[in-house]
């Protein structure tokens, strides 16, 4: 598994994938009656929070350390995720 | 009524815990467990098991439609709670019962009444139960503060009245301080909460977390004695123990004897356990809240009392008077329980999910293990981090401690980072070998001694 995303762009993938750090339950939100962190097609800009990652009750933010568009998200919403596995991909704006 | 077949509506260490006091009970056990769960030590030990859903919670373990459909399915009878997830939910309490099936608690009213803060407080009072100290209601004036405190005593903590979980406290030492966080309080919750009242409370400075466990069938109460749990990281409990150090006969007559009270006045049925705060300067202890469940650090009270706390409560749910009264309730000797998470605390206790590759128990004479693990079992992240739970019991409190660190360092498991190391280290400390601690102690310990725990090794000097 590789978890540097430099190497998936010059391995040719459109954009940068980004990963899960932690396995854990998705969330795309902050809370459930909040809108979505980011929707396919809004601007992203390095540091902008993408989602939470839920680890034994304790929550991590997903952050993006590329600018461009969010391109789908992979895992959805309360989904589980394992460590590594490819969350959204960040394509170039 | 009596229980035929016991649905466990939780997962982990306690369902364990759970289905061992109902086998013994001659009751059949139903384990529900969500995606992440199917291969889990409960799911092996029950008589059944039933899938209910995904691995987040929201959809599987506190998901009441589910449950109730895996009841009605399986024929089950009752249902368990455990600890966390529905435990303490009034609405499920009361679902449970309009299902006509058993709820291993009180009824959704108790929980409730003892669920609400504000109502909790007031029924602590007309029992005769001492209380924090703080404004008697809310205070709409910031104006009014500095006035109240004076009479309950400084420090104090201001709380938005609207507000929960901490959010928006402050605490003023003195009368200046209190005048400036009151208005800013005020207004920070205005905006936040639309509501810009205050609650003031007397902070108890270096204050010991006292509790005692309580039984009652709906008209008798007894006590059991109490527990100190007094270390602890970010309020979560880590190490619990039974008898608490800190108190003497007298006041140890006072606080049981009025956690009884509480329960009798709203006609208790099941286990449950009054909170205090002791405050070892004045010996004064103060009603906190109360837990309408069965609690992780239960096993230290059945260690000295000789009662199955699960059992007599799976019992009186069902309808049975309570086996025991008070004067047959003893405690001897010491007993000490320490909590097995997944979390490297050498990593700022870092959740650490994952396979169990080798694992050895401890054992020996009074030494109990209960846990979720086997060989090479799944720690899945969705839950809580609780893998175990190691209680030790002897004669004396200095034994106990001996023998804590003794079967601490049995106990192996590889594959996983645990908070494991932290126990032989804190056997070694003096301040907790005499009893010396409080509910802030061992954040600064920790600090102090997070290299000793780095190298791996259980000694601190």
């Amino acid at each position: 598994m590789n978890d540097n995303t430099e190497s998936n762009q010059q391995g040719g993938s459109p954009g940068h994938e980004v990963r899960a750090k932690l396995p854990g339950t998705f969330y795309r939100k902050p809370a459930p009656d909040q809108p979505n962190y980011k929707n396919p097609g809004d601007g992203v800009a390095v540091g902008d929070v993408l989602g939470l990652i839920e680890v034994m009750k304790t929550f991590h933010q997903v952050v993006a350390e590329h600018d461009g568009i969010a391109g789908e998200f992979l895992v959805g919403n309360e989904s589980p995720v394992k460590a590594g596995q490819t969350l959204v991909v960040i394509g170039p704006g | 009524m009596g229980v035929g077949k016991l649905l466990v509506a939780n997962r982990g260490e306690i369902a364990v815990r759970i289905i061992r006091a109902a086998k013994e009970l001659g009751i059949r056990t139903v384990q529900v467990h969500s995606e992440a769960d199917s291969l889990s030590l409960a799911v092996q030990l029950a008589d059944e098991a039933v899938d209910i859903g995904p691995p987040v919670a929201s959809r599987s373990y506190l998901n009441i439609e589910a449950l109730l459909g895996a009841a009605k399915a399986t024929g089950a009878d009752a249902v368990h709670p455990g600890y966390g997830f529905l435990s303490e939910n009034a609405e499920f309490a009361d679902a449970v019962e309009a299902a006509g099936l058993v709820f291993v608690g009180p009824s959704g009213g108790v929980i409730r009444s003892m669920g609400d803060k504000a109502s909790a407080r007031r029924l602590a009072e007309e029992a005769g139960v001492p209380t924090v100290p703080g404004s008697d209601g809310r205070l709409e004036d910031p104006a009014d503060a500095v006035a109240v405190a004076e009479r309950i005593g400084f420090p104090v903590m201001i709380k938005a009245a609207a507000g929960g979980g901490g959010r928006g406290i402050r605490i003023a030492g003195d009368a200046d301080e209190l005048a400036g966080l009151a208005s800013e309080a005020s207004a920070e919750a205005l905006a936040a909460f639309g509501d810009g009242g205050l609650y003031l409370e007397r902070v108890i400075e270096n204050a010991r977390h006292v509790e005692v466990q309580i039984l009652g069938d709906g008209s008798d109460v007894v006590h059991c004695f109490e527990r100190e749990c007094s270390l602890q990281r970010r309020r979560q409990k880590v190490w619990e123990e039974a008898p608490s150090p800190a108190l003497d006969g007298r006041t140890r007559q006072a606080l049981c004897r009025s956690a009884v009270m509480l329960a009798a006045s709203v006609g208790y049925r099941g286990a449950g356990t009054v909170e205090y705060l002791y405050d070892e300067r004045t010996d004064e202890f103060f009603f906190i809240e109360m837990n309408t469940r069965i609690q992780v650090e239960h096993p230290v009270t059945e260690l000295v009392t000789g009662i199955d706390l699960v059992a007599e409560q799976i019992l009186v749910c069902a309808g049975e008077p309570l086996s025991l009264r008070q004067p047959e309730i003893e405690s001897r000797g010491h007993a000490i329980e320490v909590r097995i998470n997944a979390e490297d605390p050498a990593c700022g206790f870092l959740p650490n999910p994952g396979q169990v590759t080798r694992l050895r128990l401890p054992g020996g004479p009074g030494v109990r293990f209960d846990h979720m693990l086997h060989q090479g079992c799944e720690v899945p992240p969705f839950y809580d981090s609780l893998l175990g739970k190691l209680i030790v019991w002897a004669g004396t409190r200095d034994r106990a401690i001996d023998r804590l660190k003794r079967a601490a360092g049995e106990l192996c498991i590889e594959g996983i980072r645990t908070t494991a190391p932290l126990y032989p280290a804190l056997a070694d400390s003096q301040e907790v070998r005499r009893g010396r601690y409080h509910t802030n102690w061992l954040e600064g310990w920790l600090q102090d001694n997070v290299g000793s725990l780095n190298e791996g090794t259980g000694d601190t000097s």
